[in-house]
Formats: C-alpha cells, structure tokens, sequence
C-alpha cells in the first residue's frame, strides 16, 4: 500500500505544480459559478431544493468534461517522456501504479467537487434545505467524479499520447452518458437494462435529489473498479511483453 | 552473477536478439558493444524485467526475470538510454521517490539519497529542479536513480551518449567507482569508452554475441597481434635492421620521417612494449613516444560487428 501512496503523492504534487491542475480546477468552478447564477439565482421563483437539483445537475457536466482533461496525463505521458520505465522496472505492481494514479487524480477533482460547496451553503443560508439533500448530492458528484475518472485513467492506459487519451475517454464517456436516450427509444426489457447502465441520468438522478440508494452507489462503484481493473490488465500487458 | 542461457527476444515474427549465452561474475564491470539495433538495449531491458524474453533463462543472483521478477528489479539498478526523470523534481524529491519505490525504509531514505548524490558527484545540485540541470548532470541523476537503493547490480543503457568531453571523464570515473560494490553490465557505441571503463567486452551483432573476452585478447584474436606506435628520436637507418633479431616477435608495418624523427608501425603477437622501448634506448636513440595503436579497437569493432563494412 505504500508504493499506492508513494505514487500518489507524486502525481498529486505534479499536478500542484503544472498549470493543469490549476487550469482545469478553475475551469470547472468558473463553469459551475457561471450554470448556478444562470440556472440557479436568475431563474423564475423556484423552491430551494429544486435550485439545488439543478445546481449538482449542472455541476456533474464540468466534472465529466474535468476528468478526461485531468486523466490523460496519467499513463500517457509517462509514457511519451519515458517515465514509465522507472516505474515499471521497480519491484511493484502493475495495481500499485494505477490505484496511486487514480488516488492522486480523484484527490484533484474531489477537491475541485469540494470548492462548489459555496453554492449549496447560499441555498443552505438563504432557503430551506437538508443537510443530508447537499451531503447525498456531493456523494453522487464524488461517485460520478470516480466513474469518470476511471474511464480517463483507462484510456490514457491504453492511448500513446496525451491528445488520443482525451479523444478515447470522450468515446467511452458519451455513449455511457447518453444511455438514456437510447433507452427512451427502446421497448422494456432493453430500455431498462440501457437506462440502468446509463452513467448519468437513472444512476445520478436520485442523488440530485437527494434520495441515497445503495444499487446507484453500487453502479458507480462497480465501473470504477471495472476500469480500474481494465487498466490494471492493460499496463501489465504491456510491461510485461 | 548474472546467468543468461539460450535467451531469444522476438517482437513479433521478427529476432531481435538470440540466441545469447552469458555470464557475468560479482564486481565484473563488462561493456556490450554494438552498432544501433544490434540488441544492446534489448538484452539490458529483459535483464531488467521490462521485457518478457521469448525464450531462454535469464537469472540475477539465482532469482529467474520470469518466475520471480520482483526480486530481480529489487537487485538490479537500471538506467535506460533515456534517463527516466521528472523535469518538476528536484533532485533530492526524485532519488527519494526512486529510492521509496524500490523498496527503501522512509528512515532510511534520506541517507541513501546522499549516498548516491555523493557517489554520482550532485551534492551540489540536490535541491536544483531536475528539468533546469544540463544533460551531463541530467545523466548522473539517472546513475544516482539507479544506485540509490544500493542494487548488487548496475545496468547502464548509453550512459555516456550525448556528454561533452569533460562530462565523459566524469562519467567514466563514476562508473569506474561503481566496480567492486556493484556489478557493472554498461551498453555504448562509444568504443574508447567501452575499452577504458570496462573489464570485459562482450561485442554484439545481429542479437548475437561475437566475442566475449578482454580487450586484448579480442583484439590478439581478431587482428592476430596488437599494433604499437612508437617515435624515435636519432633512430639510424642501421639501428633499424637490427629490429628482427632483438625484437623477434615485431614485424614492422611502416616507417616514416615525421619532423626530424622516425614513426614506426609494428605489429606482434604478443605485448612487447618493454623490450622495443628497451631496444630504442640501447641503440643510443631517444624514445619520444608508445604505445597502443588508438584505432585498433575500432578495426576490431568493424570486423566484429560489422564486417560488410570492414571488408
């Protein structure tokens, strides 16, 4: 577990000291800021619990955008400069290296996730909402935050370079994402099997609004480990050949 | 000691190395040698655990790279042709990190990194951003990279490629100092480097060793006798006949006028510096100069690993 650590430290801090990490986190808080006073604070009259519906709404389309672009690096770029091979001819294991990548970039987003908070505590102030509606609401950010984090750490797995990383991860992560509408068109039982994979609408909806149910948990914890698992496989492959 | 039996490394249909067969002793410093694409790199990089070998048995000190590869990289300390560094490191954040990851005690850590930045001349630039060093220091950090968790083994792809003269006597004294600690198994073009820092010289060709021995009896067998130089001074066209019967075994190649002097060209099957030395100085002329003819290891590279081009 302390080489998982070592290797997530590192990352962490390369993140701190590229504009990256800087970039990307201000990003997602400018586009978050941006959504909540558009949908939030200038819409018609709305109760306080549907603002802060709409505000993880809007909050979980920065995050799947943030996760790719902070993902990428990951592998790829260790790859590209010939990193990897310090990594790879150490005496730990291929699980070593990517639960510590995915620790340090998840870190990232969680923090990013985290910094919202400002938003909720005004609708906290100023309105009538529950505690547990904004805790539920940063569980399902953090969950689909993990899931998206996952596919990107997969993809820059697999891809050669930073750009192609960003590029497979929008491939897997789009489809996933858009299950839902291919779900609508569908006859049961396939527009159930189709929505239940969906990465957002069915799995997510319920935390927006505040409801905790152990099966969406279960789903986002599921395709993390899935993809975590994917690109464990991928990296040992290719250490290993 | 380091044992590879019948190692083949195939990427795809195609034979990148194979069949090789070698061992290397405890405290041995042995140079392979090559053209590019030869199968230095290849064999470094299997002997590392980065590469699974297609066939054969590569063991480090009894652990085999296929059935227990982490006891292999635990002993082994690997520095590729391109040095694995984070440009947003310093030095001492990095060898800490290389050193943790192979294993060393957190307590322990902070020791080994002076240690291998004493050892790799960078106590100076300990605390310097790796990506702000020149490309001579940038190459000692690999070495420190690779020596800081103290392996019995050191392997050095290309340590001296793209040094300046002042950087590559360094760098040879670094890897010199490495011998008798550890043991050396250090891949370069550089021919002269090869030959002045290394004990053994396994010369490589198509993925195939072509000779393994020192210096001097690859270049005895290859040639069939070394080639010396020497400059006289007051050396009599006379004096000279008399060569053949005090020096048996010289067979001179050439003479020349070369300001005021005369340039010889010998060659022997055997090491006979002393007795010419002796002949010239008893002969009441002025011994200016011998030695070793400098581009005998080349003619020796050139028959052995490429002899198209030598014919």
């Amino acid at each position: 577990m302390s080489a998982v650590l070592l290797i997530a430290g590192r990352e962490l801090r390369a993140y701190l000291r590229s504009p990256l990490g800087a970039i990307v986190v201000s990003g997602l808080l400018l586009m978050t800021g941006i959504l909540f006073y558009i949908f939030g604070l200038n819409a018609e009259k709305l109760l306080s619990a549907e603002v802060l519906r709409q505000f993880f709404y809007n909050a979980s389309g920065p995050i799947l955008i943030a996760c790719p672009l902070l993902s990428m690096r990951l592998v790829a770029e260790e790859r590209q400069t010939g990193t990897l091979t310090l990594l790879h001819t150490a005496p730990i294991r291929g699980w070593h290296i990517v639960l510590g990548k995915f620790l340090s970039a998840f870190g990232v987003i969680a923090l990013a996730t985290v910094l919202t908070a400002y938003m909720p505590a005004l609708i906290f102030v100023n309105g009538k909402v529950s505690l547990g509606h904004i805790l539920v609401g940063y569980t399902g950010l953090l969950l689909l935050g993990a899931a998206a984090m996952s596919i990107g750490l997969f993809a820059s797995t697999v891809a050669r370079s930073q750009v192609v990383a960003v590029v497979v991860s929008a491939l897997i992560l789009a489809p996933l994402v858009t299950l839902w509408l291919l779900a609508k068109v569908t006859d049961p039982p396939l527009s159930g099997f189709l929505a239940a994979l969906s990465l957002h609408h069915e799995n997510f909806r319920p935390f927006m609004e505040g409801v905790l149910e152990l099966q969406h948990v279960v789903y986002y914890l599921a395709v993390t480990g899935f993809f975590l698992l994917a690109s464990t496989q991928v990296l040992e492959a290719r250490r290993w050949r | 000691m380091i044992q590879i039996e019948g190692l083949y490394k195939y990427y795809g249909t195609t034979r990148a190395v194979g069949p090789i067969d070698l061992q290397v002793s405890a405290g041995e410093v042995v140079g392979l040698l090559g053209e590019n694409g030869a199968g230095k790199s290849t064999t470094l990089r299997v002997l590392a655990c980065e590469l699974l070998p297609s066939a054969g048995r590569v063991k480090v000190d009894g652990h085999d790279v296929v059935d227990d590869p982490d006891a292999v990289r635990a002993s082994i300390g690997y520095l590729p042709d391109k040095p694995p560094l984070y440009p947003e490191m310093t030095v001492r954040e990095y060898l800490g990190f290389a050193a943790r990851l192979r294993g060393v005690a957190r307590a322990d850590t902070p020791a080994r990194v002076a240690a291998a930045a004493e050892q790799a001349a960078l106590t100076s630039e300990l605390d310097a951003v790796i990506g702000a060093l020149s490309h001579g220091f940038q190459q000692r950090v690999g070495i420190a990279q690779a020596i800081v968790h103290r392996p019995r083994f050191v392997v050095l792809d290309e340590p001296i490629s793209g040094l300046d003269p002042r950087q590559i006597v360094e760098m040879r004294r670094l890897i010199r100092g490495l011998a008798g600690e550890h043991t050396v198994l250090i891949s370069s073009h550089i021919l002269s480097e090869i030959s002045q820092t290394c004990d053994r010289l396994l010369v490589i060709r198509d993925g195939e060793i072509v000779a393994d021995d020192t210096e001097e009896a690859i270049v005895q067998r290859t040639l069939g006798g070394a080639r010396i130089r020497l400059l006289a001074s007051g050396l009599t066209a006379e004096r000279l006949a008399t060569l053949t019967s005090a020096v048996p075994q010289a067979t001179l190649l050439s003479s020349q006028e070369e300001a005021g002097c005369l340039r010889l060209e010998l060659t022997s099957p055997e090491d006979v510096r002393a007795r010419l030395a002796r002949w010239v100085v008893e002969s009441g002329a002025e011994l200016l100069e011998i030695g070793r003819s400098e581009h005998e290891l080349e003619r020796v590279f050139m028959r052995l690993a490429s002899p198209e081009q030598a014919s």
